[in-house]
């Protein structure tokens, strides 16, 4: 599964395509503290947060995620769009909750498991 | 005695980093990404380096007013310091435990605060040296060692 299916999957909004839009989503991370997901996050984990400030982006970029989804309607501020767009990291955005974007990505063949 | 690279520098690189620069945060770790992938350090090394990196990089954004970083690598593995003019830790050892956290209700607001900065350097690191002096700084001594090295040292 590629970050792009999963947006058509979960109807996620684009507020950044960045350039992992073809990468392949190997797993996920849940987390609104940067130092659990700067430790635990891996290479190609799609990363569910809250968290709306721009420092989500350099740990994205850092790890190599796949992408971030801010749940729950989060809306990101003006500086984390400008990183996300100087760092080319996808952004995206659901209106579900962490949890119900997990329910629905392990449905999806995306698990956790490491 | 904890484990520390030796043999001569290979690569030395230095870098700084301003207090309170939000904007450009991260941008040391993502310099000292660069060069270790372009120098084809291991894939799993850099993975802690950058852990290490990220984590020292932000302590120094987020407490102190300036921080001289440098990189080395040689033979056996990294070395990183980051030397700041800071507030200084008046407790290391209190500053060390797992949840302790003098942040700011700005910075828990940002996503930092949980208090395990300086534990994951600790845990990801093969050694750690923390020395502060209040009023004046702190300085972290970090090594990593390459797998190949750390199978000898065992
Ligand atoms: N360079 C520094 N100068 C002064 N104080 C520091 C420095 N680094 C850490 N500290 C102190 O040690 C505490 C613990 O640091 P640590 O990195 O473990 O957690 P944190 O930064 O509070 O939260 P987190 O890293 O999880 O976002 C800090 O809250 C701060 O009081
Ligand atoms: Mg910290």
């Amino acid at each position: 599964m590629r970050v792009r299916d999963l947006v058509t999957e979960l109807g996620l909004e684009v507020i950044h395509e960045g350039d992992h839009m073809d990468d392949p989503v190997e797993g996920g991370y849940v987390g609104d503290l940067l130092s659990d997901v700067i430790a635990s996050g891996r290479r190609n984990d799609v990363w569910l947060t809250i968290q709306s400030h721009e420092n989500i982006i350099a740990v994205a970029s850092l790890k190599d995620l796949a992408a971030i989804v801010l749940a729950k309607s989060t809306t990101p501020h003006d500086e984390t769009i400008l990183h996300a767009q100087r760092e080319g990291v996808t952004l995206l955005r659901s209106n579900l909750t962490s949890y119900q974007l997990v329910a629905r990505l392990a449905a999806l063949g995306v698990s956790g498991d490491r | 005695m904890a484990a520390s690279t030796h043999g001569p520098v290979l690569f030395r690189r230095s870098f700084k980093v301003v207090g309170s620069d939000f904007l450009n945060a991260g941008s040391v770790s993502k310099d000292i990404k660069k060069a270790l992938k372009q120098l084809n350090v291991d894939a799993e090394v850099i993975w802690r380096a950058l852990i290490v990196s990220y984590e020292a990089e932000m302590n120094a954004v987020l407490y102190a007013h300036e921080c001289d970083i440098t990189l080395e690598i040689s033979h056996s593995g990294i070395h990183l310091v980051f030397d700041d003019r800071g507030p200084g830790i008046p407790d290391i050892a209190l500053a060390m435990t797992e949840g302790f956290s003098t942040a700011t209700r700005e910075m828990r607001e940002r996503g930092f605060g949980a208090g395990l900065g300086l534990p994951n350097i600790k845990k990801t690191s093969d050694s750690l040296e923390v020395t502060s002096t209040v009023g004046k700084g702190t300085r972290l001594d970090i090594h990593i060692l390459f797998p190949q090295a750390q199978s000898k040292a065992a």
